[in-house]
């Protein structure tokens, strides 16, 4: 009996111990984690005086102020980096969605010559990384005059055959019968696509659309190289500019200002959208 | 079928569009790029170029700035590869074995995936920097626990290396974490049961079940971290600005937009090289990791 | 080894946040498992057969009531303290070990005192897959093996311990037909040679009448008879037991008591036997499918629809007006005659065979 007694002490008291290093641990890199965002609005509220006299930082304010936040917007031109973002964005993912769609409907339903060996041709081009292509876009795009330019920025970057490659496994999930009900009703291939095969693959469409955002909101490389007109620039290389040219150097609280307004609209997604995206992203997104 | 005469055109008229896009900025650039790489002294402006061989390669790999950056590159990819991915399993077992609070964890363990890497930089950078007038937080730490304060963006090279790991694993972190917790969480239960049944310590059962059982998962992200990692270079740029070779913190990737455009910029075709150099060292590390893992796993 | 459950209750909190009721799955379960014996739960999905065997095993603890093995209360005992063996009804066999391995993963977690040596191991583990018949496939992994063999894997690598339980859930839900008539065969077989008491969990009343020593069934939560098989079935104690036990199922007719006679419909089908005066007016009865005879002359008649013949039985299939199920299922020999499809059929019916039970608690009377 006795000895009963102390194995189930031990048990309880390890497994109690377990639980709290367990937390502790979490909790620590949820503070890793967590501190940057709060640095970076708490350091936005600041005043610029207030910022520059602290030779230690101070790990709150007692009196914030959003006057950064208008600085951000009149200062250096946030605004417009943040609709040339907007443009780019949905232009992007608009024209991609429709080129995706298409090419997946052509590979999970129509019947062509070829459609084996184009369909493995298309695998093999997922293993390009972008970085092998971007000299020669960069060169052709230049050679064609669209720098500074919005089809300069969107065209190179409509198409992803990962994403073709998703929406086709998934069209094909949609039962045969249904296109052959179609097809004896007259439906042509287009309106079966749109009225059938988009309404019934609606989640994955969803998926690819919010992780294409997610893209588009963050890419920078591409951008860099095909602006230097700041009426071009999204809020990638805006920020890097607003770094190195806006503000003077040293006004840090507008420019966190800055970084808070940029990160914003992809934070409000997430919460809205957590579960989609974090399932896309599992299925195969790797970040850049 | 009526449709096999005439619909042989439609599915390549649905194909279409993705042909044109891909063809013409993946398919042409792929071959271009090793086109360039072999034309000397190529002049973008008048596109003429003096001849071909393996001039560009021999000129690249003596470039003392790209010297530096394959350095950087290698130390970043040895240093945050294993770390992320263990730190990265130690979260996701600590996270799958609490149910209190997991989701609200796992919502802020994400949230570095949808932030704008430049812009999050920022933060990191006004972090670690230290200026003339303030010591900054991550110094204020140090000085706490009795260290002498080391300016982290601007000082010696192990300091700033040190602030582009960091990061770098800052980044990586959410995907690694969520690619973990989902395929712990996709072990059967009862394999636990059973080991807890037989007395298996939590030691034990995390090496010889656990362990074994994501371990598909594992050389994955392996494998994705290394090609990610060596591609490092906005995260360097959010840190030290886009002077990397100046700030002697450039990497692979830096070096080939470098040579592209900026002040260095306008040569293709060392930028080809470089570019080319580049993946053949990440296809054949990921060749060798796939012939050591295929090694491993087998059931 | 004997098993005592006292009392042992288990409620879990609802999932249903507005509710704030418990989930009963074990609701005050006491029973004294004798040494030695093979002990089938029973019951449809969800009646709380699972969670007992959960409880027994450890890794569930009761909200009450406890647990004895012997002489030991185990009700807060960890469970690799307890000493069983638990067989799973997908067997969690590793997929990445060999047989061997896997049989030889639980000696290995064995410490201090009790730790064996390689060669005593390997000789337990030899001894444990010659009992269940797989020594010849000790360096497969579980992948490469059938269903069948995969289970007894699972038996041979939860006997290896030597435990004083032996735990099964739903050992054969996972096996073709063929296999499960062998298989349930050789858990009798090992449990006879090994002598330890085994409990096992099924929803299927064929697979624990034809084994086991003793059978409990089960009713969300609530134990509703535990006897040895055949008892149970010749004297039900409720409908639920009685329409649960048996294939075909048991034939139910609501039915009147009226001077001693039974009348289902409008015709008195059975005389009672005396003394039975406070018995209700309206009950239900059952009638198993070989309780009826048939008699040209029978009292109970039923309109035919079919015959299927079964070999040396055949099975008569009617309908009555009265019948709660969609068709009467009578089981009778094959030397009982031809039998014109169409058309009315008249049975006797065997006065052992037929149960009479309360309308409101369903508790039997006859």
């Amino acid at each position: 009996m006795k000895e009963y007694e102390k194995i189930e002490r031990a048990a309880r008291v390890r497994g109690r111990a377990a639980k709290v290093v367990t937390y502790v641990f979490l909790a620590v890199w949820a503070g890793v984690v967590l501190f940057p965002f709060y640095w970076m609005v708490l350091t936005s509220v600041k005043g610029y005086g207030a910022y520059s006299s602290e030779h230690i930082p101070k790990f709150f304010t007692l009196s914030p102020t959003f006057l950064n936040y208008v600085d951000a917007f009149t200062t250096v031109p946030l605004g417009q980096y943040f609709l040339n973002t907007v443009v780019f964005t949905l232009g992007t993912t608009a024209i991609m969605l429709v080129v995706v769609t298409l090419a997946a409907f052509a590979f999970a339903r129509l019947e062509f010559r070829g459609k084996k060996l184009a369909f493995v041709l298309f695998l093999s081009l997922m293993m390009i990384p972008n970085e092998l292509v971007v000299i020669t876009n960069f060169v052709t795009i230049t050679d064609l005059d669209l720098r500074n330019s919005f089809p300069g920025l969107i065209l190179p970057s409509v198409t992803s055959v990962f994403y073709i490659y998703l929406l086709k496994e998934n069209f094909e999930l949609v039962p045969d019968s249904l296109y052959y009900a179609a097809k004896v009703d007259g439906t042509s291939d287009l309106k079966y696509l749109l009225k059938v095969m988009v309404p019934i693959c609606r989640p994955t469409l969803v998926t690819i659309t919010i992780l294409k955002v997610i893209e588009c909101w963050n890419s920078y490389v591409w951008p860099r190289l095909i602006t230097d007109d700041e009426n071009y620039y999204l809020v990638s290389n805006g920020i890097q500019e607003i770094r190195e040219n806006g503000f003077g150097r040293e006004n840090i609280p507008a420019m966190m200002a800055a970084v808070v307004v940029i990160s914003v609209p992809l934070i409000v997604l997430f919460l809205v959208f957590r579960n989609k995206i974090m399932e896309g992203v599992s299925r195969g997104g790797t970040k850049g | 079928m009526a449709n096999r005469k005439s619909g042989g055109l439609k599915g390549w008229l649905y194909l279409l569009p993705a042909i044109l896009f891909l063809g013409f900025f993946m398919v042409y650039p792929l071959i271009d790029v090793f086109i360039y790489s072999f034309e000397e002294g190529y002049n973008s402006a008048s596109q003429t170029y003096f001849g071909t061989g393996m001039y560009n390669y021999e000129y690249v790999l003596h470039d003392p700035y790209f010297l530096q950056a394959l350095q950087n590159t290698f130390l970043l990819v040895i240093i945050t590869v294993p770390l992320s991915t263990g730190i990265a399993l130690l979260i996701s077992v600590g996270l799958n074995s609490i149910k209190p609070l997991r989701k609200l964890l796992q919502t802020i363990y994400f949230l570095p995936y949808v932030t704008n890497t430049l812009a999050v930089g920022l933060v990191f950078m006004i972090l670690f920097k230290k200026t003339a007038y303030s010591e900054g937080l991550v110094n204020l730490m140090i000085n706490w626990f009795g260290g002498s304060s080391v300016d982290f963006i601007d000082g010696p090279y192990w300091a700033k290396m040190f602030v582009l790991c960091f990061y770098t694993i800052w980044v990586v972190m959410p995907f690694k974490i969520l690619i973990l917790t989902s395929a712990l969480a996709s072990v059967n239960q009862d394999y636990y049961k059973a080991a807890r049944v037989d007395g298996t310590s939590r030691l034990r059962i995390f090496l010889r079940i656990t362990l074994p059982m994501i371990s598909p998962m594992i050389f994955y992200l392996v494998i994705t971290g290394f090609i990610g990692a060596f591609k490092a270079y906005s995260d360097a740029v959010a840190l030290f600005g886009t002077d990397l070779n100046a700030a002697g913190m450039n990497t692979i990737v830096g070096y080939v937009y470098d040579m592209l455009y900026g002040d260095s910029g306008g040569y293709p075709s060392y930028a080809s090289a470089a570019a080319i150099l580049l993946f053949s060292i990440v296809l054949t590390i990921t060749c060798v990791n796939l012939l050591v893992s295929g090694k491993k796993l087998r059931y | 080894m004997k098993v005592i459950l006292q009392n042992l209750t288990m409620k879990f909190p609802s999932r249903d946040r507005k509710k704030h009721q418990d989930v009963v799955a074990v609701n005050d379960f006491s029973f004294e498992i004798p040494d030695g014996k093979l002990i089938g739960l029973l019951g449809p999905s969800g009646c709380g057969k699972s969670t007992t065997l959960n409880l027994i095993s450890g890794l569930l603890k009761p909200t009450g009531g406890r647990i004895f093995f012997g002489e030991d209360d185990v009700t807060d005992l960890p469970p690799e303290h307890r000493g069983i063996g638990l067989v799973f009804q997908n067997y969690a066999l590793y997929p990445h070990l060999t047989v061997r391995q896997n049989i030889l993963f639980p000696l290995e977690n064995l410490k201090g005192k009790d730790r064996l040596t390689k060669a005593q191991m390997q000789e337990k583990a030899d001894a444990a897959a010659r009992l269940v018949q797989i020594d010849a496939l000790m360096d497969r992994r579980p992948g490469e093996l059938s269903g069948g063999q995969q289970q007894r894997v699972a038996i041979a690598r939860a006997l290896v311990k030597m435990p004083r339980v032996l735990l099964l859930d739903e050992p054969l839900s996972n096996l073709d037909a063929r296999l499960r008539l062998q298989t349930r065969e050789e858990i009798r077989r090992i449990q006879r040679e090994t002598g330890i008491t085994t409990i096992f969990v099924t929803h299927d009343q064929e697979e624990a009448m034809s084994i086991s020593d003793m059978i409990v069934v089960m009713k969300e939560g609530i134990v509703q008879q535990i006897g040895r098989p055949q008892e149970v079935y010749d004297n039900p104690r409720n409908l639920f037991v009685a329409k649960f036990l048996g294939t075909p199922p048991i034939n139910v007719f609501e039915g009147q008591v009226r001077e001693g006679k039974l009348y289902v419909g409008q015709e008195a089908v059975l005389d009672l036997a005396l003394g039975k005066e406070n018995l209700p007016k309206e009950v239900y009865v059952g009638v198993r499918p070989e309780g009826f005879l048939i008699r040209e002359d029978g009292p109970f008649g039923c309109e035919l629809s079919g015959v299927e013949v079964m070999g040396r039985d055949i099975s008569v299939v009617s309908t009555h007006k009265a019948s709660l199920n969609p068709a009467v299922r009578a089981i009778v020999s094959a030397e009982s005659g031809p039998l014109a499809a169409g058309g009315q059929v008249r049975f006797s019916l065997k006065p052992g065979k037929v149960f009479l039970f309360r309308k409101d608690t369903e508790e039997r009377i006859l």
